[in-house]
């Protein structure tokens, strides 16, 4: 078996960045003194006219996006998600959001697996404020070629899109052959004991759960869940009534993520038990990131775990 | 309309001052006092200074104008009824449901607004973006902002004049309405951002004090804006109130709608200095 290769998501967006810059001259890319960290700094050196950096000024940066995409002009703005979703987010709700304008953000290191810098850094909380933004789309992509396809489609979505990416390098998952589309989740691995939704770094360690609980003669369908909002309903509700029993993992708090997000169409359309894997309502801290995905329970064995449970529940 | 007189801008501005008094009044709500302050900076922007096209509200080439100070949103609406954006009898649905006028400015619904604003100190960064976006683009268009002077003591005003004045965009030209009341007091009373001047030439910008009440200054000032090499800051002293004997340079007519009585003591003080001007 060849080795897998590692890439951040991150990485992919600013790779994303260079091949549209090459091919299209009618977006401006911004950020707000982290291009080096979000990877905007790779589109910055290849069309320098191109690139403003406003600075350290997040509610600034939203604003400038906003004030661009008024003029019928592409913006797409980075930053860390803490920043961007949560110091920004006035911003992005009264200036982006209510005008419904085509303003793309691109949050970096978002999660736990920011590592070293610890709980100001580790936004565990983004996907949850961008979903109560009536018309945003909210992309988690689950590898480095998802986040490029996924850049790609938001610079053309109607509204504002939240592009959610991850620092540490996560194993590559799919090909150029994966078909990426707004709003539709993937089914990756069929299976009718139980549905495993992951989104973003958790849709490999559901890979490997679907392993470990077919040693134990659990069939787990898995369903990798980019688009956090618009939520792929469908594909949650056949979940449901095929498999009985549905768990959800997400480098996220398990308060307004995409746990909640399944909860919610689950509950209102074909109620079946929904467990939630996430992070539980508490900061994180300073450490290597693979450590503290340990540390967190944002493991392949804990969505295992929680798969039983779920299935123990069904009646 | 570029032959516009004084006598002619007075006149618009005093029936967009009707126009403010009777859509907060049939709203029983709204913010007559700094819609009324800054009147005449609206009227001069829409009545002579821009290039717009009230048939063509969306005409790409247009100099856009954000009302960053969102809540004189009766302003921006009476100046647009006037300017032939829409009809003069929206006004009166001004803040009711199923009407277009919302409380504060909504880009999506109303014809001629550029911004939706209201969450003070958010709406220059709008404007520093569409003055970045037609230096980066090869658009000639100018951009247009009036902030209040209170709002100005939020910080994301000075993130946006920082970097406005660091990227000299020459084609942003700020209103500060320095009408000197804010909900809770006097500027200087709250947290004073004085002086105003100074701190927007500390970011780059030239500036300019001026009465903003008075068209001959507007229109003095605005021609030697035309070829500063750095964003423009204008420091518009103004009469909080300004037209309506009762409300003016009072702090309690921030956010209040006159009731029947004093509505029509308005109208008729709006009345009579419209006469004058016939």
């Amino acid at each position: 078996m060849s080795e897998v290769k590692s890439v951040a998501t991150r990485v992919g967006y600013g790779e994303a960045l260079v091949e549209l810059g090459n091919v299209r001259d009618d977006f401006i890319v911004m950020d707000a003194d982290l291009a080096a960290a979000t990877q905007t700094g790779m589109f910055k050196k290849n069309f320098p006219d191109r690139f403003y950096d406003c600075g350290i000024a997040e509610q600034n940066l939203m604003g400038i996006a906003a004030g661009i995409a008024t003029t019928g002009k592409k913006v797409i703005v980075s930053s860390f998600a803490m920043f961007a979703a949560g110091r920004a987010f006035e911003q992005v709700r009264n200036s982006i959001g209510y005008p419904h304008l085509n303003v793309v953000i691109g949050a970096t290191h978002a999660g736990i697996s920011v590592g070293e810098d610890g709980a100001t850094h580790q936004c565990c909380e983004d996907i949850a404020l961008m979903r109560t933004i009536p018309g945003m789309t909210i992309i988690n992509p689950a590898d480095a070629t998802e986040a490029r396809m996924a850049v790609f489609a938001a610079l053309d979505c109607d509204g504002p899109v939240y592009l959610r990416f991850g620092r540490l390098a996560v194993p590559i998952i799919f090909d150029d052959n994966y078909k990426f589309e707004i709003g539709k989740g993937v089914e990756l691995k069929e299976g009718n004991d139980v549905t495993i939704i992951a989104t973003g770094l958790m849709v490999n360690e559901a890979l490997q759960a679907h392993e470990l609980l077919k040693a134990e003669g659990i069939n787990a369908r898995v369903i990798n869940m980019a688009t956090i909002k618009p939520l792929d309903k469908e594909i949650v509700i056949k979940a449901a009534k095929e498999t009985g029993a549905i768990v959800t993992a997400e480098e996220h708090s398990v308060i307004g993520g995409l746990g909640s997000a399944v909860g919610e169409v689950v509950g209102e359309e074909c109620p079946v038990p929904v467990v939630k894997l996430g992070v539980y309502d508490v900061f994180g801290h300073s450490g290597p990131a693979p450590k503290l995905l340990d540390e967190f329970g944002l493991r392949a064995v804990n969505i295992a775990e929680k798969a039983k449970k779920a299935i123990a529940l069904k009646k | 309309m570029d032959k516009v007189s004084k006598l002619e801008l007075q006149k618009v501005a005093c029936k967009v001052r009707m126009g403010i008094i009777e859509g907060v009044h049939a709203a029983k709500a709204g913010h007559p006092g700094g819609s009324l302050s800054c009147a005449d900076i609206l009227t001069y922007l829409y009545f002579k200074e821009m290039k717009i096209d009230p048939k063509n509200p969306k005409w790409e080439d247009r100099d856009r104008f954000v009302l960053s100070k969102g809540h004189a949103a009766p302003a921006l609406y009476a100046v647009l009824a006037q300017r032939g954006f829409f009809d003069e009898k929206e006004l009166l649905g001004l803040r009711q449901i199923g009407s277009m006028l919302q409380g504060h400015p909504d880009l999506k619904n109303i014809p001629g607004v550029d911004m939706s604003t209201g969450s003070l100190g958010q709406g220059i960064s709008a404007a520093v973006g569409m003055a970045l976006s037609a230096k980066h683009f090869g658009n000639d268009y100018k951009v247009y902002a009036v902030l209040g002077d209170g709002e100005i003591e939020e910080g994301q005003v000075w993130e946006a004049a920082m970097f406005a004045g660091n990227r000299k965009l020459n084609n942003l030209v700020v209103f500060i309405d320095n009408n000197n009341l804010q909900i809770d007091g006097t500027i200087e009373e709250v947290n004073s951002a004085n002086p105003i001047d100074r701190k927007f030439e500390a970011f780059n910008f030239n500036t300019f004090v001026i009465d903003g009440n008075d068209f001959d200054e507007i229109e003095a000032v605005l021609k030697k804006a035309e070829s500063s090499d750095k964003p423009v800051a204008i420091i518009a002293k103004t009469v909080k109130g300004k037209g309506v004997s009762y409300m003016e340079n009072a702090v309690n007519w921030h956010g209040a709608a006159p009731n029947d009585e004093l509505y029509e003591q308005a109208m008729q003080e709006l009345n009579a200095a419209y006469a004058e001007l016939n």
